[in-house]
């Protein structure tokens, strides 16, 4: 099945684009505009805005059309969750499968000072009417915050007999991201921790596929709730514990 | 000593020259925005593009890890992880850079950095000394959200905002932080509750109101119904109790999705309130909020849409009353009321223990705890500094 963007006519390719370029606004640089947007690719090009920013740079709004297509049924990526549980649900199956409580610890690491992402998982309020992880009876969690060393994550992880370790990173300038979650990887693996706890890591520039490249065990992005989580743990443990059975 | 003070005496004079020469021109509220490129030089291509676009105020944003330094770096910043460091140098440049749009424009342009985290009062000399106008300042946030101790910043914001004091800056608070963490419609109550506490500090640090810039933010979830009117009643609630401070009015980001259009719809609601309460310094909020640090255009679409709202409705807020029973005038009541029962409750247990138990942002503190505490020291019989004798005699603070 191939298929193209919709504008407003099946398969008319109608793609709209916004960017700056650094040169001065004239019609000049408009035109260049457009020539630029055909160089990407597109077949019609059409510059429908241009305003300056300063004297340097100039603002373009752009409409093309592509006559590219991408076959879908080649697509692969897996959802670490395919359908989550509810809260209530998640607690049963740990009750009734694992017959424990799972021990989860969650931190933003490195340098990143933002807790909204760990927080919006794990506080007992949640985010937008999803509890977070600290509101489930079958779960023992801890919140260790922004700015914790990978280093010390590991070793609370162990101390506490970590069942899944979170990892949330919001700042991903200039990949710092990737380096601080393969540093984390590569900790675990010398600490033989890798495993034995799930390493788990959430943000809104990471995805489950970037997760498995980078030898997580799952990667959740924006629109993440605790639900997901929680559901991928248990299950993920389950798994574990009757495949090893 | 008189070599400092005269020359933050000349910061104070050339700000105050400038401002009056190009009075004209001032909007209210402020534009301001955030560039936090990490290295200096692409951060100034960007503020002065922004100040020449419309914004008043650019903020240099601290590289993510500065707060829990206990030094100040040195030098110009090249390659900061979401921002650059607060320097002396860094502080000089970017003054310089705005300077130049000032003139070009004829419109003072001013400049913001971070005086919190554990070098409050080294950051404030530094910009008393480079002519900043405004600092993020506040009382409780290092405490709160960077666990830094207690006795280490409550002694470091009262230094810190004697020296902004004596340079005339302007300080801005974080109480938006606390809507981050706590919800916006069950914890209106705790931005209030901080907006009085940081006044009090300000004031026994010999601050005057018209240089507390206390905040708040719209953090609403969009999806709550009637959010919009619990927002504006929050923010027409502080401009009466608050009538002479240039109140911080922080925009959506807890709700902010990839949906850059979505974004830009709540941003333009958010500078709606603005206007209609007469905020005085306002943060403009990024379609890419949540996404990356803001590239040339969302700055440049940013400024476009609060211009516009800010001249559509130029005269609205003269233009409207409320209903005395409606649904705003009922919220901030009761708002007020839980921030009134959350004040005594605090003074009954004294400040240190309210933050110990978790009674702001749902975070608990120990007081002998938190980052910087083996710097605390109780004063010996004859500790004399003179710096701070200095000050306190110049601001009449302790009398």
């Amino acid at each position: 099945m191939f298929i193209k963007p919709y504008g407003d006519t099946s398969d008319d390719g109608a793609v709209q684009l916004s960017f700056t370029l650094p040169i001065k606004n004239s019609g000049r640089a408009k035109e260049a505009a457009r020539l630029y947007v055909q160089k990407l690719g597109f077949k019609k090009a059409e510059v429908v805005h241009a305003e300056a920013l300063s004297e340097d740079f100039t603002f373009f709004v752009a409409y093309g059309k592509t006559d590219i297509s991408l076959d879908y049924s080649k697509v692969e990526y897996a959802e670490a969750v395919d359908k989550s549980m509810s809260m209530d649900e998640v607690n049963e199956f740990i009750k009734t499968h694992l017959k424990r409580k799972l021990v989860v610890v969650g931190a933003c690491t490195g340098t990143d000072a933002h807790t909204v992402g760990i927080d919006a998982i794990m506080n007992m309020k949640g985010y937008n009417h999803h509890f977070g992880l600290e509101r489930y009876p079958m779960l023992e969690t801890y919140n260790l915050g922004s700015q914790v060393p990978n280093e010390k994550l590991l070793e609370f992880a162990k101390k506490v007999k970590a069942d899944a370790v979170l990892v949330s990173q919001i700042v991903t300038q200039k990949d710092v991201h990737i380096k601080n979650l393969t540093e984390l990887i590569e900790l675990a693996e010398a600490e033989k921790v890798r495993g034995k706890m799930l390493l788990i890591m959430g943000g809104p520039r990471v995805n489950n596929k970037l997760a498995k490249e980078l030898g997580y065990d799952a990667g959740f992005g924006s629109g993440t709730y605790a639900d997901h989580v929680a559901t991928f743990v248990a299950k993920k443990l389950y798994e574990r514990m009757t495949g090893k059975k | 000593m008189k070599g400092l003070d005269a020359r933050i005496a000349g910061n104070v004079a050339h700000r105050n020259a400038k401002l009056k020469q190009y009075k004209d021109k001032v909007k209210s509220p402020l534009i301001y925005v955030i560039v936090a490129t990490g290295n200096i030089y692409e951060d100034v291509k960007q503020a002065q593009a922004a100040a020449l676009q419309g914004a008043d105020i650019i903020a240099v944003i601290r590289t993510t890890a500065q707060s829990l330094l206990d030094y100040v770096p040195y030098g110009a910043t090249t390659e900061g992880f979401g921002g650059t460091y607060a320097t002396q140098e860094n502080f000089r440049i970017m003054r310089a850079a705005l300077d130049e749009i000032v003139e070009k424009e004829g419109r003072y342009i001013r400049l913001v950095n971070y005086c919190s985290g554990l070098c409050m009062p080294e950051i404030a000399a530094m910009g008393a000394l480079e002519r900043l106008d405004m600092m993020l300042n506040d009382s409780m946030y290092g405490i709160l959200f960077r666990d830094i101790n207690m006795y280490r910043t409550f002694t470091d914001q009262f230094f810190s905002r004697m020296i902004n004091t004596a340079a005339d800056i302007i300080i801005n608070t974080g109480e938006d932080n606390y809507l981050t963490t706590s919800d916006a419609v069950e914890k209106a109550h705790t931005v209030l509750a901080s907006q009085f506490l940081n006044e009090r500090f300000a004031y026994n640090a010999g601050m005057p109101a018209r240089l507390m810039g206390l905040g708040h933010a719209f953090e609403i979830n969009p999806e709550v119904k009637n959010g919009f009117l619990y927002e504006y009643a929050q923010a027409q609630m502080a401009r009466e109790i608050f009538p002479e401070h240039p109140l911080k009015y922080m925009p959506p980001t807890k709700f902010m999705t990839g949906d850059i259009f979505k974004g830009l719809t709540m941003n333009t609601l958010f500078n709606f309130v603005s206007k209609a309460t007469g905020q005085g310094i306002h943060l403009l909020g990024m379609l890419t909020e949540a996404i990356h640090t803001p590239y040339l255009q969302d700055r440049h679409l940013a400024i476009a849409n609060a211009l516009y709202v800010h001249n559509t409705m130029a005269d609205f807020m003269n233009d409207i009353e409320f209903k005395k029973d409606g649904i705003m005038a009922r919220r901030a009541r009761l708002v007020v009321d839980e921030t009134i029962q959350m004040l005594s409750d605090v003074k009954k247990r004294g400040l240190f223990s309210a933050i110990e138990t978790g009674m702001f942002a749902e975070i608990k503190r120990p007081r002998d705890g938190g980052k910087g505490f083996d710097g605390v020291y109780e004063k010996a019989p004859g500790y004399y500094n003179p710096v701070e004798t200095y000050l306190k005699k110049k601001l009449k603070v302790g009398k």
